[in-house]
């Protein structure tokens, strides 16, 4: 870089750190319109955004620049007060420069576009008596309310503050959504440097006497400190384990010290690569005037714990999912004055944001008092899209059901977005979300507003991870995955453990949990033990159960990339080295459930994809039940709906009227031939083969002819046509068209007889 | 006049294999290793190298030869790859000799194809023939590309 390129581009990293400050002074300012201090500091990034302009020849920007100062002094003086379209102006100003930045740093000059009409709508602002020219004048320049409402529209690409821009400055529009596009690029990575500087931004009223006590850092150089530090803690974990055994006094003494040190250290260096959630949200203040202002809304924003600091790569992922989220709280949460008076509200709509440190995990939750999500509404839609079948609608929980909101059939369409008032693209909200491990929750009250909570990690690069056993191996699980630990000593393994068709599934608190056998699924030599150990897994929205040989401690560990060769297999996440010097593996939980093919059977949603579900998406399986009924009819059932196969002798079977029951677990179970129920003769074997199935009013027994098999298949139906009471409809199963049976549907049919 | 390079030698199944010594990063006696289940036969572990976890490729696996029978175990020449290193587990290693260029032939066409695959050149010594090891591709799962890459785990 030779000097001009590098005097230029400390040019561009400040100024366009200047322009950050000024949005966000310009609407504090517009609120508090008296403030001097404010006034001022705006004043002095203006100027000397228009000194170093001049001294480095970029004649459009001192322009614009110019104008703005002539404005600003005049507001100082108090010869103009500060109103609406003034501030309208001014950040139309801020816009412009900062195009006219990007247009350097990518080009290395100035843009192409005339600020001619700009500048002088900016010259009408400094008279009250050609306010209202300066504000048609703006109006042309595209700052109108519908363009803004367009601009505004919620998408993932982070660009709505930059496309007004562009819609702002006249007039060759040739350059459209490429060149914003772009920009935008140039100033991600040219406002990349601040990244070092973590704190605080520097107050308004603080008189700028650049006595900084910072200094900018490579984020390379970051990264390298990171991973010495990481060596030094697994050196640190090796050498405690060695001092544990020796009997040397001052040895041990060295250790701890040593320890505590490293632990210190640690600390330290993760915290230089810790930035305030401040750096994403600085941004919030103008996006929501700017889009309540489209949208014709009232809303003010509060933000709470804004110093919360997060890991930079962190931040940086959770950038763009934030503000999906706020613009659509304000886009779809909150209502229009109107309609919020009418509900008795205050006019004015609160979107809050708040951040906050909860049991080593960063809190941040996106709130609005706004109109809530109506759920009955998402269930009738998610019927009606096929999503759930109506017996799962029937059976899912409030909370689960506003949850639908993330499901990935939900967020496209248009018709949801205007019932419920919310869904667009929130899927890819919740994906990126979980890609750093973290998870989103929504709580929501009609009529009262919504709230989306995100939890995330703190860090990545050092995780507390549950160190377990398989197969003579040890392996890392991340605790972020974990939900519980059950041991089962043998007496209760034998009875707790029960096998469908030699599937292996545990009750846990009254819901089958599939269980895994690790050491089988990597296919290592499977040991016969006494105890049984379940590691009870989350991933993404399944629960299972890891079935181990042994649970050891949990442990700090630092994550480690696996050799390219490595990456195909998608069960590990990673490697880590332990405290005996040894490697132990990290699984990756999702990975691992998609070998075991655990399908969609474990989803506590019971999703199924419909017709809508994307192209080049993977299908998703779930199990089956199958069997056959009624003149070799082939029947299914998912196996999550199942409880139980068994076999009963028909002596056992007691009558209750006319209905057949049998005392099953303490309980009266009604039994239904299926075969008769669709139109058949009963069977008359001795034995009976019986589908337990439990639903909401206890269980219920569908004797079939015979029980065939359990297999992965896909999800859904392919074809409803010439569906029988009783019938969701059919697909081909092992060759076969196989009916699916809707085991809510035959229960009704069953209790009306 | 031929220009000359240095090899670092070593034995697999009485086959005397050399690579280029600016391409070794370190010889290292055998040591604990961890398994990877479910990677393919040749990857035989992960050693911890000073905190570096490397990938180790057992050639005799690699080319198809017989288990290593006896109770000497393997040793780990470590190679640099592209940006992380890759250890070969090897019989023996043997002296580094310097050879001159024009002492390699191309590889004889009828050789198998799974050594084709990781022989760049044959090397007349006075004594016998060295086969000139291209260390990436002998990391590399046959198909594969090359494993010197090191790919980012989440």
């Amino acid at each position: 870089m030779n000097q001009d390129d590098e005097i230029i581009s400390q040019f561009l990293t400040e100024s366009l750190e200047n322009l950050d400050l000024l949005d966000r002074e310009l609407v504090q300012l517009e609120q508090d319109p008296g403030a001097q201090s404010l006034l001022s500091s705006i004043f002095r990034t203006v100027h000397s955004i228009k000194g170093s302009a001049g001294f480095l020849a970029f004649k459009k920007l001192e322009a614009i620049a110019h104008t703005g100062e002539s404005l600003l002094s005049l507001m100082r003086d108090g010869k103009v007060r500060l109103e609406e379209t003034r501030t309208t102006g001014l950040l139309a100003m801020v816009d412009a420069i900062r195009q006219q930045l990007n247009h350097v740093s990518e080009s290395g000059s100035e843009g192409s576009e005339h600020l001619g009409a700009l500048i002088e709508a900016l010259g009408l602002l400094k008279d009250d008596s050609t306010l209202a020219a300066a504000a048609s004048q703006l109006a042309q320049l595209g700052l109108d309310r519908k363009e803004l409402a367009q601009s505004a529209r919620p998408v993932m690409v982070p660009e709505v503050a930059t496309t007004t821009v562009a819609d702002s400055v006249p007039p060759p529009s040739a350059h459209s959504a490429a060149t914003v596009a772009n920009a935008f690029i140039g100033r991600v990575e040219a406002t990349e440097p601040k990244a070092a500087a973590a704190g605080p931004a520097r107050l308004p009223g603080e008189e700028s006497k650049h006595v900084d006590p910072r200094i900018r850092v490579d984020v390379g150089l970051l990264d390298r400190l990171m991973n010495l530090v990481g060596e030094l803690v697994l050196a640190r974990n090796q050498l405690l384990q060695h001092a544990s055994k020796s009997q040397d006094e001052s040895l041990i003494g060295t250790c701890q010290r040593l320890n505590l040190i490293a632990a210190e250290l640690q600390e330290g260096v993760m915290k230089t690569r810790m930035q305030p959630i401040d750096n994403v949200w600085s941004k919030f203040p103008r996006i929501v005037r700017d889009l309540a202002r489209a949208c014709g809304k009232e809303v003010s924003l509060e933000m709470d714990g804004n110093s919360t600091e997060l890991d930079k790569t962190i931040i940086e992922a959770i950038s763009d999912p934030l503000t999906h989220l706020v613009r659509n709280a304000i886009d779809h949460g909150l209502e229009t004055p109107t309609q919020r008076l009418a509900a008795q509200k205050h006019r004015g709509g609160t979107l809050s944001l708040r951040a906050f440190h909860e049991g080593g995990r960063v809190n941040i939750d996106v709130a609005d008092d706004g109109r809530g999500i109506d759920a009955d509404r998402i269930r009738a839609k998610a019927i009606e899209r096929g999503l759930l079948t109506p017996e799962a609608a029937r059976m899912m929980s409030h909370h689960d059901l506003v949850n639908m909101i993330f499901a990935p059939g939900f967020s496209t369409a248009e018709v949801v977005t205007n019932v419920s008032g919310r869904g667009v693209g929130m899927d890819v909200v919740k994906n990126n979300i979980e890609r750093i491990g973290g998870t989103v929750d929504v709580e929501t009250r009609l009529g009262q507003g919504t709230a989306i909570r995100i939890k995330i990690p703190l860090t990545l690069a050092i995780i507390p991870a549950l160190v377990v056993g398989a197969g003579g191996e040890l392996f890392a699980i991340p605790q972020v995955n974990l939900m519980e630990l059950v041991r089962l000593d043998t007496e209760q393994a034998k009875k707790a453990l029960e096998y469908i068709h030699g599937v292996p599934v545990f009750r846990l608190r009254g819901t089958l949990l599939t269980l895994i056998e690790l050491s089988q699924v990597l296919g290592l030599e499977v040991n016969v033990h006494d105890d049984v150990h379940i590691v009870v897994l989350q991933a993404d929205d399944r629960q299972f159960g890891l079935l181990v040989d042994s649970i050891n401690d949990t442990e700090e560990i630092v994550v480690k990339p696996l050799n390219r060769e490595l990456k195909g297999l998608n069960v590990y996440a990673g490697a880590t080295i332990r405290g005996d010097g040894r490697v132990a593996l990290i699984l990756d939980v999702v990975g691992l459930a998609e070998r075991a093919a655990i399908g969609a059977t474990e989803r506590r949603a019971g999703l199924r994809t419909g017709t809508e579900a994307k192209a080049g998406q993977v299908t998703e399986t779930e199990r089956l039940v199958l069997f056959r009924s009624g003149a070799g009819t082939h029947m299914a059932l998912p196996l999550n709906s199942v409880a139980r196969l068994e076999e009963f002798p028909r002596s056992i079977v007691e009558l209750v009227g006319s209905q057949e029951v049998v005392q099953y677990r303490g309980e009266i179970m009604p039994l239904v031939h299926l075969s008769e129920m669709f139109g058949g003769p009963r069977g008359t074997a001795e034995l009976l083969q019986v589908v337990v199935h439990t639903g909401e009013t206890g269980s219920i027994g569908f004797v079939v002819d015979k029980i065939e098999d359990i297999v992965e298949s896909e999800i859904g139906v392919q074809s409803r046509d010439g569906g029988r009471r009783g019938v969701m409809g059919a697909r081909v199963v092992q060759g076969h068209v196989t009916e699916l049976l809707d085991a809510a549907a035959v229960r009704q049919a069953a209790e009306r007889h | 006049m031929a220009t000359r390079m240095q090899l670092c030698t070593f034995i697999v199944d009485d086959l005397l294999f050399g690579v280029d010594v600016m391409r070794v990063q370190e010889i290292i006696q055998y040591q604990h290793m961890t398994r990877v289940p479910l990677a393919p036969k040749l990857i035989r572990g992960l050693i911890n190298l000073r905190g570096q976890i490397v990938m180790a490729v057992d050639l005799r696996e690699r080319l198809d030869l017989p288990p290593r029978g006896g109770d000497e175990p393997p040793t780990n020449v470590v190679v640099q790859g592209v940006d992380a290193a890759v250890s070969l587990l090897v019989d023996s290693v043997g002296d580094v000799i310097e050879v001159s260029d024009d002492s390699f032939e191309s590889p004889p066409a009828t050789m198998l194809p799974r050594y084709r695959q990781v022989v760049d050149a044959v090397c007349k010594l006075p004594h016998g023939l060295l086969l000139l090891l291209d260390p990436e591709r002998a990391a590399s799962s046959s198909e594969g590309g090359p494993v010197g890459n090191l790919g980012y785990g989440r």
